[in-house]
């Protein structure tokens, strides 16, 4: 009982990234009862369940970085997009100087970005922690400069990735249904899942969340701990560029990964995490993620004008915000009270209603 | 006659999902009295404040304030009827003006009159007697000053009942003294106070009538004076007392020649605490006698490197080592309760679990986890042997009383084995029965072979437990007292006489 109990708030907490989830399926089966539909072309598996997992790769894997920087420093990570358009830059540049592609160079060019992914975090997380800068002014730095360093890395042009192994990575792999950057992120999120299991990160990271100093006289170093959520930030920036770029094919260091840092930000605050740090729900970041994938997708599916999309998006997230909000949660909570205490009271009523014996007895009372 | 009854609750009774916090709790307040309102935490002494404050609601039960019957639906209701609170946290914004403080949300007018407000929080201030100018940021002022300001703040609403919940906890005697001339002169103009606080000596300094609550329910109202403490106490745990008076002074261990566990030589930190000398010896029990703000905290935290340590030298069992963070301490076998369990202790939001595997976790170090199934059976063990009372392993710890967390955050050093453990105010803010409980396992850690430093504001506490008194004063240490015979008035005159 008590451990049905404990499962049971694990999934409280889960409950307004898996109610929009349904909210947005439903909607879709009204649009179309075709909507789970899958079909298989060129031995890959179509349709709108696998077209949001491919959509969502970058953003499920920026947003479980982002979920750690939330966790540990109380802020934001606004360079996300910036810092993946420069990792995969030098990417791209290795992979072209490369001159014969093989599988090896695109590993090592992935670890290359990687790293400069790594550096790129070092770059934030030194401002946040050891300067003390808010995070997100921090950020604002590379938000603002990185597309100019990576214009730069380019060459100031648009590089074009023609080659068999990145068009794999970015599309399908020939034999395998399911297409590649749908099977990074699922490699991704189990990485993360055995990091979570073998070691301490996540009580460390909400430790230094929700209280530094008590965390600093038990030993945790804060500064370290905020330190490390960039470098795995920057990591997770590099492995959504590598992703992004491959599937575009070529590097566009204006509109890559443009603005995904909103979305991820969101994705977090969806998966019912408190921006203002502390504990941490991956998988809640994660459906969140998936979910914002969805709803783009959805309003395409509905035909919403184009220009108007971001209205109705915004007027959703609003909505959303409001319903799960505490006020409105403790106001419902009381409601559904009421409604039992009373159907409680009514109860012998209609008992009386239905056995026909009884109810004379109780008019003698 | 009877004097006037300003406030009277009658039958009241609130539950929270799985407690009954309060069953069938009567109480009356007096015009111009002062009021104790006693019990252990989870008494349900805060549960019927808050009631009365309008931040709970009653589930049953009538409050009548003048004869009239009330019902507070928001703390601002029962601001407006003339309730004044100030709680043991001060809720007010340090980096506004005091003046600010004192007015803040509070006008009808639109806009601020900056001049008169600062006129009359001047004319308030001096009345009262408050050392404070209202131009004054409120963060420069102490903690002291800063919570007569929240009384002030409350008393100027023209209340009628004013409800001080432990408001001596971090005063020193002197400034005890000024909040009571305080409370004097606010009982003189007729306001009733109700008074909480876990010092007993104040409750009879002070109080005119006194009213015990046990698990959420009445044990009764006396006169102060017909009350004897040792009655006082006994009804607050609701055992006969002879648990708490037999127990046996600690039989102080002659100081052998051996090495110490810890020895330092003119220990500093940028605390600013003046360079110390120290040591302590296998299963002893010393501690920092001193007022507030005289450096105990200070130098305890030089021991364990919580401020940067400055100067010095520690041996550790005789072995040179240089203390560099709280982790290096931890792995030399140092344990730190700090006096801020709110601030420095606990991880609120984390479970009794994670918070008292904590320390040992860290320990272990960051690749090396423990399963959760050793999580839980350490947490479960240590549940038990303290006796925290937590309705399971994976509670969020701030929805304990501050006794129960106190415990929690005990338990994480003793997972660790430490062979010297400091406990800064282990007591501070809790119910005599977790006091006395925590007293006990200090002595039964040192009768097993550990040393312990024990920081108390209560001195008779320190002498029942530390078998060496090391005294301080404006941060330096005047001098050391020992031996079974000490009393209060020894460690006094050496504060009094000491130093300068």
């Amino acid at each position: 009982m008590p451990r049905l109990k404990t499962r049971f708030n694990a999934l409280s907490h889960l409950f307004l990234p898996l109610s929009v989830l349904v909210i947005l399926i439903l909607i879709n089966l009204i649009k179309g009862a075709d909507y789970f539909k899958i079909t298989v072309v060129n031995g890959a598996f179509y349709g709108n369940i696998p077209n949001i997992l491919f959509g969502a790769s970058e953003l499920v894997i920026l947003s479980i970085g982002m979920t750690f920087v939330t966790a540990a420093s109380r802020g934001q990570d606004i360079s996300i997009g910036e810092s993946g358009a420069i990792s995969s830059a030098i990417f791209v540049q290795y992979v072209l100087r490369a001159g014969n592609v093989t599988l090896g160079t695109i590993l090592v060019g992935f670890l290359i970005s990687c790293l400069a992914g790594i550096i790129i975090g070092a770059f934030n997380g030194t401002l946040v922690s050891f300067f003390n800068v808010q995070p997100m002014v921090a950020t604002l730095i590379l938000f603002l400069g990185g597309r100019s360093i990576a214009f730069i890395i380019d060459g100031k042009v648009s590089p074009i990735l023609a080659n068999e192994i990145s068009n794999r990575i970015g599309t399908v792999i020939p034999g395998i249904p399911i297409q590649t950057p749908i099977i990074l992120t699922a490699v991704f999120i189990a990485l993360v899942a055995v990091v979570l299991r073998t070691t301490n990160l996540r009580l460390y990271v909400e430790a230094v969340g929700i209280n530094p100093s008590a965390a600093r006289l038990n030993g945790i170093n804060p500064k370290k701990i905020i330190f490390l959520t960039f470098l795995l930030m920057g990591v997770c920036a590099a492995v959504a560029g590598f992703i992004a770029v491959n599937k575009a094919g070529r590097h566009d260091s204006v509109n890559l990964l443009k603005f995904i840092m909103m979305d991820a930000i969101l994705a977090v605050a969806l998966g019912g995490n408190s921006l203002g740090g502390g504990k941490f729900s991956i998988t809640g970041s994660i459906i969140g993620a998936y979910t914002i994938e969805m709803l783009n997708r959805t309003l395409l599916r509905l035909e919403v004008n184009p220009e108007a999309i971001k209205v109705f998006k915004a007027v959703f997230i609003i909505v959303l915000m409001v319903l799960a909000s505490p006020v409105v949660r403790d106001f419902a909570a009381q409601a559904l009270e009421k409604v039992k205490s009373i159907a409680a009271g009514r109860a012998p009523g209609h008992r009386g209603a239905l056995s026909m014996t009884d109810a004379p007895g109780k008019k003698g009372e | 006659m009877q004097p006037e009854v300003i406030l009277k609750m009658e039958g009241i009774c609130k539950s929270f999902p799985g407690v009954r916090a309060l069953h069938n709790v009567d109480f009356t307040l007096r015009k111009g009295e002062i009021h104790a309102l006693m019990g252990e935490n989870g008494a349900g002494k805060s549960t019927l404040i808050k009631i009365l404050t309008g931040v709970y609601q009653k589930d049953a039960g009538q409050i009548f304030l003048e004869g009239r019957p009330v019902h507070f639906r928001s703390p601002q209701d029962a601001q407006n009827m003339g309730i004044g609170t100030v709680f043991q946290e001060i809720a007010l914004c340090p980096n506004l003006t005091v003046a600010e403080n004192i007015f803040i949300g509070r006008g009808r007018e639109r806009f601020v009159h900056w001049k008169t407000m600062n006129a009359k929080a001047e004319e308030m201030l001096s009345s009262l007697g408050i050392p404070a100018s209202p131009t004054q940021e409120l963060g420069s002022c102490s903690i002291a000053v800063q919570q007569m300001i929240a009384i002030a703040r409350a008393v100027d609403m023209d209340c009628k009942i004013l409800i001080l919940d432990e408001p001596t906890s971090s005063l020193d005697e002197d400034e005890v003294q000024k909040l009571f001339a305080l409370m004097r002169e606010l009982k003189a103009r007729g306001v009733g106070i109700i008074f909480i606080t876990h010092f007993i000596d104040q409750v009879y300094e002070i109080s005119d009538r006194i009213t015990v609550l046990r698990n959420g329910e009445l044990i009764g109202e006396y006169e102060t004076t017909a009350l004897p403490q040792i009655e006082l106490i006994s009804k607050m745990m609701g055992k006969a007392l002879s648990d708490v008076s037999a127990m046996k002074k600690h039989e102080p261990r002659k100081a052998d020649d051996s090495v110490p566990v810890l020895e330092a030589k003119a220990l500093s930190s940028a605390a600013g605490v003046r360079p110390f000398d120290f040591s302590i010896h296998k299963g002893e029990v010393n501690g920092f006698a001193g007022l507030l703000g005289s450096g105990r905290s200070e130098s305890v935290r030089a021991i364990f490197a919580a401020d940067k340590v400055t100067g010095g030298e520690v041996r550790i069992n005789g072995r040179k080592v240089k203390i560099k963070s709280p982790l290096h301490a931890m792995k030399q076998g140092i344990g730190y309760l700090p006096e801020d369990r709110k601030g420095d202790g606990i991880i609120d939001e984390l479970s009794v679990r994670d918070n008292i595997i904590l320390a040992l976790q860290v320990l272990k170090g960051f690749f090396r986890p423990l399963s959760r199934k050793q999580a839980e059976e350490f947490a479960e063990q240590f549940i038990e042997r303290l006796d925290i009372k937590a309705p399971s392993t994976n509670t969020p710890i701030k929805s304990l009383s501050g006794g129960n967390q106190q415990k929690v955050i005990l338990a994480r050093w003793l997972l660790t084995h430490p062979e010297y453990l400091i406990l800064d105010e282990p007591t501070r803010g809790i119910d005599v029965g977790t006091k006395v409980e925590i007293q006990k396992l200090v002595l039964q850690l040192a009768e097993a072979g550990m040393s312990l430093t024990f920081i108390s504001s209560e001195i008779d506490e320190m002498l029942r437990v530390c078998s060496r008194l090391i005294v301080m004063k404006d941060r330096e240490i005047v001098g050391e007292l020992s031996g079974t015979d000490l009393t209060e008035q020894d460690v006094m005159q050496m504060i009094a006489q000491g130093g300068r």
